[in-house]
């Protein structure tokens, strides 16, 4: 029953228009390592395509309150990474870390380097905007704008940035493929986005960060406010998105992690600043973790 | 209960009711009371300013607002010889002023209420607020004084360019080169008058846009500004126009202000710079003082019109509102 766990494998995949209709109906348990293993993992420099990014040091403050400390982490050029770990161990403070995010938070402070493409993304004089159009970003709750269209919101990010495009049509097309979207909305274009789903709302939110061309997602637990069976479509959508792109997915669930990411790292705080305790090939990580910490939770002793 | 129809099998279906708790049917009784007070004591208004504003409305008809002659004429004796009261002018001079503060007022309003709440630093946010909140409290006397002492001297120079380079325009010609007390240096008053509260109401709105969609727009490259008016101005819009709405309510009665500044005539003037005009409420603080009873009748049919006025007003802001409101909240 597991084929369909298999999504990150290449030869699995069908076309990203096409629907996947039938459901992960997986009854019997399977070790996260197992569903981990499945997968055929990317190698770095395999794909051509999107920068890769590389965290350096990176340690990230609330005012005076340190929340993430050292954290050296790759993230090779077209690899879905999972940042896992329990609540509070600033996994999603360091995903905020990498594409400047972070300081939208008025104290927020930080050290260390975000190398994209082998260049800072905090060296004075970067144009932050710039920043986030290489470097799009999905949250855990889908926050379409309800003001606009679904055909607007997709290409919402063009207006923003001011980028002029020749075709939107095709760009929204392409877009709303990619994330899986296109055949359930091509006939309501002009339908309020209000108007899907939940499941549909964050799908939406994909196709519309695809649109300005980002080399790098990163999604905050894009799947933690949605059911089952739109969890599923998403994790096919990264499995697509993976052929592309780098992704960068933080996650409380952990068979999401086995399922979709390349590799993964386990960031835990023991009452301090959050540290990266582990990082690895997904399924090294969850069969053989080096760290008995990481042991402990990757097996459900706690978190 | 008849809508439903028995079925075989399936038990008939019981009604569900919550009855309310003691407690609970005291407080929906004293909120219920507070309400209706306010609507009793409006309701109240409105009946005394009919009940005394019959006479005239039933005697000038139409008249009432479509003359603009205000006069009572008496003989040596003090008996009236004639009578008449048209408001036209005044309901003009209303509608401009009010137009004015708002076409003025409300732009600087908005722009301040972005900068209160994107850009301006915690602290000088703070003392800003502060300012704006005490602003709106002053007393309109003040506002008025210091319009005609203190502003009218440049708003004439003002309206002098004004009508020099865009005169071929018809709202800014005038017939004769008088511009000081033109309801242009009222609404310029009155628009600063009103900042206050369209800004406080508009800062309001816009802090309550919901993050998460700020957040969006950054992370797709949005510059402050295309967040603004991708995310801001639409999630804002229906709380910016009531705002607006009070303003404008607050223009349209203003009396003390208009009445310091304005020069009153009896004759209908759209040509907003040109110094002859009123409105209804300073006409009624005129002639108040020296009114005969039947002349204090037809200032209550003046009151009349303005509240109709006022009602009709929001009423349509209302509209607008909730047909902005389905969009971007």
């Amino acid at each position: 029953m597991g084929d369909n766990q298999n999504l990150g494998q290449e030869d699995s995949q069908s076309n990203p228009g096409e629907e996947k209709k039938e459901m992960k109906t997986s009854t019997t348990p399977r070790s996260l390592a197992d569903v981990a293993s499945n997968r055929t993992r990317k190698e770095p420099g395999t794909n051509p395509l999107g920068s890769g990014l590389e965290a350096r040091g990176v340690h990230a403050w609330f005012g005076s309150k340190h929340a993430l400390k050292d954290v050296t982490l790759d993230f090779a050029a077209g690899t879905v990474t999972s940042l896992i770990g329990p609540s509070g161990c600033g996994k999603s403070t360091f995903l905020r870390t990498l594409n400047r995010m972070h300081e939208f938070i008025p104290t927020a402070a930080l050290a260390g380097e975000v190398l994209l493409g082998g260049k800072d993304i905090y060296a004075s004089g970067t144009d932050v905007t710039k920043i986030r159009l290489r470097i799009g970003m999905v949250f855990q709750k889908p926050n379409p704008f309800p003001s606009m269209t679904i055909g607007q919101n997709v290409l919402s990010g063009l207006k923003l940035a001011q980028i002029k495009a020749p075709n939107t049509d095709d760009l929204l097309q392409e877009c709303l493929e990619r994330a899986g979207l296109w055949s359930e909305v091509k006939d309501r274009l002009n339908e309020h986005a209000s108007a899907l789903s939940g499941g549909q709302q964050q799908r939406l939110c994909i196709a519309r960060s695809l649109a300005v061309r980002p080399e790098v997602l990163l999604m905050d637990e894009p799947c933690s406010a949605l059911d089952p069976g739109s969890t599923f479509r998403i994790e096919e959508t990264i499995s697509h998105l993976a052929k592309t792109m780098t992704i960068v997915i933080v996650t409380h669930n952990m068979q999401q992690a086995a399922r979709v990411s390349d590799y993964s790292a386990f960031l835990l705080s023991d009452g301090g600043p959050g540290e990266l305790i582990e990082s690895a090939p997904t399924s090294e990580l969850f069969s053989r973790p080096r760290d008995k910490r990481t042991e402990d939770y990757v097996t459900g002793r706690f978190g | 209960m008849s809508t439903i129809a028995p079925e075989r099998g399936v038990p008939s279906p019981r009604i569900l009711v919550t009855k309310p708790r003691r407690s609970d049917q005291f407080f929906r009784l004293v909120v219920t009371l507070g309400g209706l007070t306010s609507l009793l004591i409006l309701g109240l208004i409105l009946l005394f300013l009919a009940y005394r504003g019959i006479e005239v409305i039933r005697m000038e008809g139409f008249a009432l607002i479509t003359s603009s002659d205000w006069s009572v004429v008496e003989d040596e004796s003090g008996n009236v010889v004639s009578q008449s009261y048209g408001l036209a002018a005044m309901l003009v001079g209303t509608i401009l002023s009010a137009s004015i503060a708002i076409a003025i007022g409300v732009p600087i309003a908005v722009l301040s209420a972005l900068f209160l709440e994107f850009y301006a630093g915690k602290k000088i946010r703070g003392i800003l607020v502060s300012l704006v909140d005490l602003m709106a409290a002053f007393p309109s006397i003040l506002f008025g004084l210091w319009g005609f002492l203190i502003m009218m001297p440049s708003a004439e120079y003002w309206a002098k360019l004004l009508n020099k380079y865009f005169g071929w325009i018809p709202i800014f010609d005038v017939p004769a080169p008088v511009f000081t007390r033109s309801p242009f240096i009222a609404g310029v008053v009155l628009a600063i008058m009103i900042i206050p509260i369209c800004t406080s109401i508009s800062r309001e709105v816009f802090s309550q846009t919901p993050l998460d969609r700020i957040q969006a727009a950054y992370a797709l490259g949005a510059t402050r500004l295309a967040m603004i008016r991708a995310v801001v101005i639409p999630f804002g819009r229906s709380g910016v126009v009531g705002g607006a709405m009070l303003g404008l309510g607050r223009a349209m009665g203003e009396t003390v202000a208009v009445y310091t500044v304005l020069n009153i005539v009896y004759q209908v003037n759209w040509q907003m710079l040109f110094g002859a005009g009123g409105n209804i409420a300073s006409l009624i603080l005129l002639k108040i003082g020296e009114a005969d009873r039947e002349e204090t009748n037809a200032l209550m049919a003046a009151g009349l019109v303005l509240f109709v006025l006022t009602l009709v007003i929001n009423s349509l802001a209302n509209e607008l509102v909730g047909r902005l409101g389905k969009t971007g909240r």
